[in-house]
C-alpha cells in the first residue's frame, strides 16, 4: 500500500518537528538534554499549556480569547490579595488564593462568554477588550506593585515536585488529560465540536448553542485562574506584568497543533505538542545565544508555516 | 449546419482513488440548448469545471468556435473568450449594487475614473433587454434569487458570451420564476447563444432543451436530440437501469391524530428577513401517514416546519401533540424530547457538519441514549448503530469515521435520515428530501419514508416537485402566501388542481367530486 507522504506529515508532522528540533538543539548544545534544563522547558511550558488545553476548546467553536494572560495577572494578583487580607500568620493561604484566583477566572470568563453569546459582539473584539481590562484591573488591585511574601505551603505550587515531577508539570498533565477525556469520550465534547462545525445544524440537533460556546470561556478562564495561580507561586511574586503575551503563545500552540479557527477541527493531543514545539523552540533558540529579537523572528515564521503548509496539505484533496 | 460552437474530446480526470472523467466527449452547436444529464458522482460538476477553467484536464481537448483551448486558462481568460458559467451559488457581490456587480473588473472609465454614469446606463438597458425591472444601483443582497440569477445571465451577456453553462438554475425558483427562466433562454437562443443546461428535473428537459448528452460514471453515454426522447429514455439512459418511480407508493389506513395545530400566525419579520408570514394555519397530522406540504417557494411551508420543530417562533397559536395542548416549543430540543424529528431544508448549511465523521453525524441527537450516566459516549453501543443504519438504508461509504462531505449528496440525505430514525420519532418532518440527489437515491428515499409510515411515524413531507408530492403522500396540505388553500387526498388529486391551489388560492378546473378540496378558513 503506498503511504500518502503529505497526509501523514499533515497528521505527524508538527510531532516529527519536535523530535527533529530536539534532535538539533541537543547536538548544537549537550546541556539543552540535560534534566535541569528539560524540567525549566516543561515548567514554563506548563503554566501556558494549562490555558491552551482551555484555548482548545474556545478555538473549536470559532471562538478565541485574547484576554488570557491578562486574566492570568489578574487572577494570581486577587488570589495573593484575598490570601494576604487573612494575615501573614494564617497557614492556608494557598487554598484561599487557589480558590480564588479560580474563581475570579471563572467569573471573568463568564461575562466574556455571556457578551458573545448575549450581546453577539463578536469573541475577537470581546476578549480584546478583556485583555486591557483584566490588565488594568489587576494594576488597581494593588497599584500596579507585586505582592511577594508567600509561605512555603504556597511557593510548593510553582517550586515542589511530585515524585520528582515539578507540580505545575504534574497539574498539566491532569489537565490535559481530563481534557482530552472530555473532548474524546464525552457528549459535552461532541457538543463543542458540532457547535463550531455548524451552529445551525447543532441548534436543529437540540443542542444549546448559548450555553456550550458561553461554557468554553468559562473553561478557559478557570484554566487561565489556575495558571495565575502556579504563576505567582513559581516566582514567589504576583505581578502585574505576569503573563504578558501569552495569549499568543497559547493560540500559536492550539494553532500549530492543527486546530482551525474556524471551529470543528484540532484537538488536545495536537495542542499539546504544539505547547511542547514553543517551548523547545523558546528554551533551544536561549540555549545557542539566538538573540531575544530573532527568538520572535524564528516562533512567528514557524507558526506561519505550520498553518501554510496544513493549508496547502487541505487544499490538495 | 455550421461548426459546433463547443467540442469536447476525449477528456480525463483522475482524482486520488475516483477516475472522475473517462474519455468524455460533448458537442453543442450553435444557438442551441444542450442538456448534460447524469446522476450525481456521474462527472457532471468535474466537465463544467474544466470547460470554466476551475480544473485542468489530465488528457483531452475542448474546442471553442474553431479554437482549441489552452487547458492551463484561468477562469477569467475562459470568460475573456465568450465561455461564461453560471454557478448554483452565485458569484455576485453581495454589498455591492448591480451596475457594479455586472462590470466587476471592466468598469468603463473615463479620463482614467469610473464613469458611473454610462455604467448605470448601460447597466439598465441590459437589464431592461433580460425584463428584469430593478434599479441597477441597488444592492445584490437585496434581490431575490431569481433576480440574482437574471444579474448573472445579464453579466454574461455584457462579456459578449458565445456560451452560457448553468448549473441546476432552477433548484430555487418557484414555478413562475421558472416560466420566466425558460422564456429568456429562448431569448438567448434567438441571439444565437448556446447553453448548457444541467438539471435534474427532465419535464424541464423536454420543454426547453434541444439536444442532450448523457454521462454516466465519468463516461460518455449517448447524446441526441431532445424531441426523440421521452423522460422514461432519459432516465434509463442515466441510471443504466429501469427504475420504477413516480407510481403511487401506498396507501395505507391512517392512525389516529398525533399533532394538531390551531390558529399558527405570524408576525412580518421586521429585520426584513425572507420568512413569508403565516395565517392562521391550521391541520391535523395522523399516525402512519405520509402528509405533503405543497406550495410554491415562499408559500410557507419550511416556515411552518421550522415552527412546529421549535426553531423559529410564532406569535399565534396552539400545538397539541397526543391531544396534550403545548405552546408552541422554543427549542428544537424540545421538539425532539417531545418525539419530533426534522431534516432540514438545506443539507449543507442545515443539515451535516461536512468535515466531520458519518458517525458523528448521525448520533449527535442519540448521544444521550449511547452515553454512561448520560456523559461518556458509549462508543461501541455508538458504531452499532451507525452499522444498523447503514445497512438498513444501504448507505454507501468507505467507513463510518469518513467526513460526511466526501460522500455524494443522496448518502448525505441517507445520513441525515438515519440521524432522525435513530431519534424514533412520532412526528418526522423532512424538507424537499430528495433536492439534488440523483434518480436512483430519490427512489430510496421515497421507499424509506413509506417504510416509516407504515411503521406508525406521521410523516410530514414538504416537496417543490408535485409529482413526487402526489406518489408520496396520503394527503397534501396546499400553501398559497401562508395561508392553506386546501387539503386534498394525493389519490384523487390531479397536478392541474393542485396547481391551481398553489398558484390562485382555489380550484379554477372542473373536478370529479371527489377531488374536491377542502377548504380550510
Amino acid at each position: 500500500m503506498r503511504i500518502d507522504v503529505i497526509a501523514w506529515l499533515r497528521r505527524y508532522g508538527t510531532t516529527l518537528f519536535l523530535a527533529l528540533l530536539i534532535v538539533f538543539f541537543t547536538s548544537q548544545n549537550a546541556r539543552f538534554i540535560s534534566p535541569r534544563n528539560l524540567t525549566n522547558i516543561l515548567t514554563e511550558g506548563s503554566i501556558y499549556g494549562i490555558i491552551a488545553v482551555g484555548m482548545t476548546f474556545v478555538i473549536l467553536t470559532a471562538g478565541v480569547d485574547l484576554a488570557v494572560g491578562s486574566l492570568l495577572a489578574f487572577a494570581g494578583m486577587a488570589g495573593a490579595t484575598v490570601a494576604g487580607l487573612f494575615g501573614a500568620d494564617f497557614t492556608m493561604s494557598w487554598i484561599v488564593a487557589l480558590c480564588s484566583a479560580i474563581f475570579v477566572g471563572a467569573a471573568a470568563g463568564y461575562l466574556q462568554g455571556k457578551a458573545v453569546t448575549w450581546l453577539r459582539i463578536p469573541p475577537f473584539i470581546v476578549t480584546l477588550g478583556g485583555m486591557t481590562i483584566w490588565r488594568g484591573a489587576t494594576l488597581i488591585l494593588h497599584d500596579g506593585a507585586p505582592i511577594s511574601g508567600f509561605d512555603s505551603a504556597y511557593r510548593w505550587w510553582g517550586t515542589g515536585t511530585i515524585l520528582h515531577v515539578p507540580v505545575p508539570v504534574a497539574l498539566f498533565v491532569i489537565v490535559a488529560a481530563l481534557g482530552y477525556i472530555v473532548q474524546r469520550y464525552t457528549r459535552y465534547g461532541r457538543h463543542v465540536y458540532a457547535v463550531g462545525g455548524n451552529p445551525e445544524a447543532a441548534r436543529l440537533n437540540g443542542l444549546n448553542v448559548t450555553a456550550i460556546v458561553t461554557s468554553v470561556y468559562v473553561i478557559v478562564g478557570v484554566l487561565s485562574g489556575l495558571a495565575g495561580f502556579l504563576q505567582s507561586a513559581r516566582l514567589g511574586a504576583a505581578e502585574a506584568t505576569a503573563g504578558s503575551g501569552y495569549e499568543l503563545r497559547v493560540i500559536a500552540s492550539v494553532v500549530i497543533g492543527g486546530a482551525s479557527l474556524s471551529g470543528g477541527r484540532g484537538g488536545i493531543g495536537g495542542t499539546i505538542i504544539g505547547a511542547l514545539l514553543i517551548g523547545v523552540l523558546t528554551n533551544g533558540l536561549v540555549i545557542m545565544h539566538v538573540s531575544s529579537y530573532w527568538q520572535q523572528v524564528v516562533i512567528g515564521l514557524i507558526i506561519v508555516a505550520a498553518v501554510a503548509f496544513d493549508t496547502f496539505a487541505k487544499a490538495r484533496r | 449546419m455550421s461548426a459546433p460552437v463547443l467540442e469536447v474530446r476525449n477528456v480525463h480526470k483522475q482524482f486520488p482513488g475516483v477516475k472522475a472523467l473517462d474519455g468524455v466527449q460533448l458537442k453543442v452547436e450553435r444557438g442551441e440548448v444542450h442538456a448534460l444529464l447524469g446522476e450525481n458522482g456521474a462527472g457532471k460538476s468535474t466537465l463544467l469545471k474544466i470547460l470554466s477553467g476551475a480544473q485542468v484536464p489530465d488528457q483531452g481537448e475542448c474546442i471553442l468556435d474553431g479554437l482549441t483551448l489552452d487547458p492551463a486558462d484561468t477562469p477569467l481568460a475562459r470568460q475573456r473568450l465568450g465561455l461564461v458559467t453560471i454557478y448554483q451559488e452565485f458569484n455576485l457581490l453581495p454589498f455591492m449594487s448591480v451596475a457594479e456587480n455586472l462590470y466587476l473588473g471592466r468598469e468603463p472609465t473615463r479620463h482614467g475614473v469610473i464613469d458611473w454614469k454610462r455604467m448605470r446606463e448601460d447597466a439598465r438597458a441590459v437589464l431592461l433587454g433580460l425584463g428584469l425591472h430593478v434599479d441597477p444601483q441597488l444592492e445584490v443582497r437585496w434581490l431575490s434569487v431569481a433576480q440574482q440569477q437574471m444579474v448573472e445571465i445579464a453579466r454574461a451577456m455584457t462579456q459578449s458570451a458565445k456560451l452560457i453553462i448553468m448549473d441546476e438554475p432552477t433548484a430555487a425558483l418557484s414555478s413562475r420564476e421558472v416560466d420566466v427562466l425558460h422564456e429568456v433562454i429562448r431569448n438567448l437562443k434567438a441571439r444565437g447563444i448556446s447553453l448548457i443546461y444541467v438539471t435534474h428535473r427532465l419535464q424541464e428537459v423536454k420543454q426547453i432543451c434541444d439536444s442532450f448528452t448523457v454521462l454516466r460514471d465519468g463516461r460518455y453515454v449517448t447524446c441526441g436530440a431532445v424531441s426523440g426522447a421521452e423522460v422514461g429514455d432519459l432516465v434509463r439512459l442515466m441510471v443504466g437501469r429501469d427504475v420504477e418511480f413516480l407510481k403511487r407508493l401506498r396507501s395505507g389506513p391512517a392512525g389516529n391524530t398525533v399533532m394538531s395545530v390551531k390558529g399558527i400566525g405570524t408576525d412580518r419579520d421586521p429585520l426584513g428577513r425572507h420568512a413569508t408570514p403565516l395565517h392562521d394555519v391550521s391541520l391535523d397530522v395522523r399516525a402512519g401517514e405520509v402528509l405533503g406540504f405543497g406550495g410554491l417557494v415562499g408559500a410557507g411551508r419550511t416556515e411552518l416546519a421550522r415552527i412546529l420543530f421549535g426553531a423559529d417562533r410564532c406569535e399565534r397559536g396552539v400545538l397539541y401533540l397526543n391531544g396534550r395542548e403545548l405552546k408552541p416549543l422554543q427549542h428544537p430540543a424540545e421538539a425532539i424530547e417531545a418525539g419530533l424529528a426534522l431534516v432540514p431544508e438545506d443539507r449543507k448549511q442545515q443539515g451535516c457538519f461536512l468535515e466531520q465523521s458519518v458517525s458523528r453525524n448521525l448520533t449527535l441527537p442519540s448521544l444521550k441514549r449511547l452515553a454512561f450516566w448520560r456523559v461518556f459516549v458509549n462508543e461501541r453501543r455508538e458504531s452499532e448503530l451507525v452499522e444498523h443504519y447503514r445497512q438498513a438504508l444501504g448507505i454507501k461509504m468507505a467507513h463510518p469515521q469518513v467526513a460526511i462531505g466526501t460522500l455524494s449528496g443522496g448518502n448525505q440525505q441517507k445520513v441525515l435520515l438515519a440521524r432522525c430514525m435513530a431519534l424514533e420519532p412520532e412526528v418526522l418532518i423532512v424538507d424537499e428530501p430528495t433536492r439534488g440527489i440523483d434518480v436512483g437515491a430519490k427512489a430510496e428515499v421515497h421507499q424509506l419514508l413509506c417504510d416509516m409510515a407504515a411503521h406508525g411515524a406521521a410523516v410530514i413531507v414538504i416537496s417543490s416537485e408535485l409529482p413526487e408530492l402526489m406518489a408520496l403522500c396520503d394527503r397534501i396540505v396546499v400553501f398559497r402566501e401562508g395561508r392553506v388553500t386546501g387539503v386534498v387526498q394525493a389519490a384523487d388529486a390531479s397536478e392541474a388542481a393542485l396547481m391551481d391551489l398553489m398558484a390562485v388560492g382555489h380550484s379554477v378546473m372542473p373536478q370529479a367530486a371527489s377531488a374536491q378540496p377542502v377548504f380550510l378558513g
